[in-house]
């Protein structure tokens, strides 16, 4: 069975005709070919998937889209803003917190939620807050190290 | 890729309609809520249902009320775990349910899932949490199409295991579970103790029936008392890594505690070492009325350890589980005693 959806994604309003029983993630990529949010183990376990509903880290492989139409979807697609890289894409460029670079959509994204809530994160916060994430290269410690990076940029900002 | 099966979605906006279409439906259809624990299982083909009734549109199921005389909170089951882990006055009166909710899994699944959900967790089991092929190359088991148990084959019933965080501490709470149905136009509603609704049979681990929908949680009151003296509760979990992972053991307790210090109720309840979660009653009788010696303490951690005789059906090694069990308990029983 297919329906209209209407998505709102990074800020502007998407109509896409589907199969119902699709998942965000099969939506976002097969659909809309927003391809930067990546498709991990597809059973939740991973945290590859992550995006922000209404703020909050969620994971697209475990939600159907009829059940976000009227909620705020933001991706990796939209964490840059007029071609500037968000202060956490330019930590994780200068830290080297990317090696393959597959889960880094995705902590991103989680991280965006964390440092939106949360200022002066210590270590071991924002090892919690990415807890969902998996990373099978870096080892993690530079993917912390950009994250307090960025929170110490934006506290500046502000 | 692993992708859901086909099915139609229905947003019903009460519970009344909800459970109207579960009777128009029946068998065809399944209830869902965050969906973390149901849509992993239906990409595995564990359930096909063709009819989906999303339950996020009903405000019922959202309710987080303590009630103003002081004798208890209604928790509405489409809760988030997130909320019940981070809310003040769970982390104030029920320490030990923020505990068990901020214990599951991670932070994004948190968000979707919920607590009802945790409660109705699918019990779980190495030959049962695999793909459709996989499953059926050895035959299916005995929770799912088939019918040979692989953990024991000798064994007439399921030993998949109750792996819910939260379960086990509303059986210490001694919560009660309202459950809906349909009664013709009307709904009917049956309320049922957390300890009667865990069955130890893993493919039959529910005392609920298909078309009944958990509609919410009510939880005691539990006084801490001036100075510590009082209930004193927590939850405590055993798991290869403090993120994602489902528990190889969790172990909820209560202890009221008298004036003098003495023990007065204790409540023991183990989880994940049982197709439900099991009360430890020889334990909770040592400790009860009496005084808290470490001889006392050690004898209730024995006695509730023997309740943990480990399967091979989940992470890590038998010997190591079985090692754990009781060095675990005492860990767990300093902490909230602080022995």
């Amino acid at each position: 069975m297919k329906q209209l959806l209407t998505l709102n994604i990074n800020g502007e309003s998407h109509e896409v005709w589907t199969a119902t029983h699709k998942t965000l993630l099969e939506v976002l990529r097969e659909d809309l070919h927003l391809i930067g949010t990546k498709h991990g183990c597809e059973l939740g376990e991973c945290g590859a998937c992550s995006v922000l509903i209404d703020g909050a880290p969620v994971l697209a492989c475990l939600i159907l889209p009829v059940e976000v139409q009227n909620c705020e979807i933001q991706t990796i697609e939209g964490l840059a803003e007029n071609g500037v890289p968000h202060p956490l894409q330019t930590a994780f460029a200068e830290q080297g917190a990317s090696q393959c670079g597959y889960c880094s959509p995705g902590m991103l994204m989680t991280a965006k939620a964390f440092l939106d809530k949360k200022s002066n994160p210590e270590a071991q916060e924002i090892r919690q807050a990415l807890s969902g994430n998996l990373c099978r290269c870096t080892g993690y410690s530079k993917i912390v190290e950009a994250v307090e990076q960025a929170s110490k940029q934006t506290t500046e900002i502000q | 890729m692993l992708r859901l099966p086909p099915f139609e979605y229905h947003a019903p906006k009460s519970i009344a309609e909800a459970v109207a279409l579960k009777a128009e439906y029946g068998e065809l259809a399944m209830y869902v809520a965050g969906g973390t624990d149901l849509f992993p299982n239906m990409k595995r083909q564990q359930f096909t249902p063709q009819n989906l009734i999303g339950l996020r549109k009903i405000p019922e199921l959202f309710q987080l009320v303590f009630d103003q005389d002081g004798t208890g909170l209604t928790l509405g089951a489409g809760v988030s775990l997130n909320e019940v882990a981070e809310h003040p006055d769970i982390l104030k009166n029920y320490p030990a349910l923020a505990k068990a909710a901020s214990l599951v899994s991670a932070p994004q699944l948190r968000n979707m899932g919920t607590i009802g959900g945790n409660l109705c967790l699918d019990t779980r089991c190495t030959y049962y949490n695999q793909s459709y092929q996989w499953r059926k190359a050895l035959g299916f088991c005995l929770k799912k199409s088939g019918d040979t148990c692989w953990v024991a084959r000798s064994s007439p019933k399921c030993l998949a295991v109750s792996s819910s965080d939260c379960a086990p501490v509303m059986v210490a709470l001694e919560a009660e579970f309202c459950l809906a149905s349909p009664a013709g136009e009307a709904v009917k509603t049956r309320i049922v103790p957390a300890s009667e609704f865990y069955k130890n049979d893993g493919a039959n681990f529910l005392n609920k029936t298909a078309d009944e929908l958990l509609v919410s949680i009510r939880l005691p009151t539990y006084y801490s008392g001036k100075s510590g003296i009082g209930w004193k509760m927590n939850y405590r979990k055993l798991s290869r890594r403090n993120a994602i992972d489902f528990p190889l053991l969790g172990v909820a307790t209560a202890f009221r505690q008298k004036d003098n210090g003495d023990c007065a109720e204790a409540r023991i309840v183990l989880g994940a070492v049982g197709s439900s979660p099991l009360r430890a009653d020889e334990a909770e009788k040592i400790l009860q009325d009496g005084s808290l010696t470490l001889e006392r303490i050690e004898d209730a951690v024995q006695a509730a350890a023997k309740l943990a005789k480990p399967l091979d059906n989940t992470d890590m090694t038998l010997s190591y589980r079985k090692k754990m069990a009781s060095r675990f308990i005492t860990e767990a029983f300093n902490e909230v005693l602080k022995v």
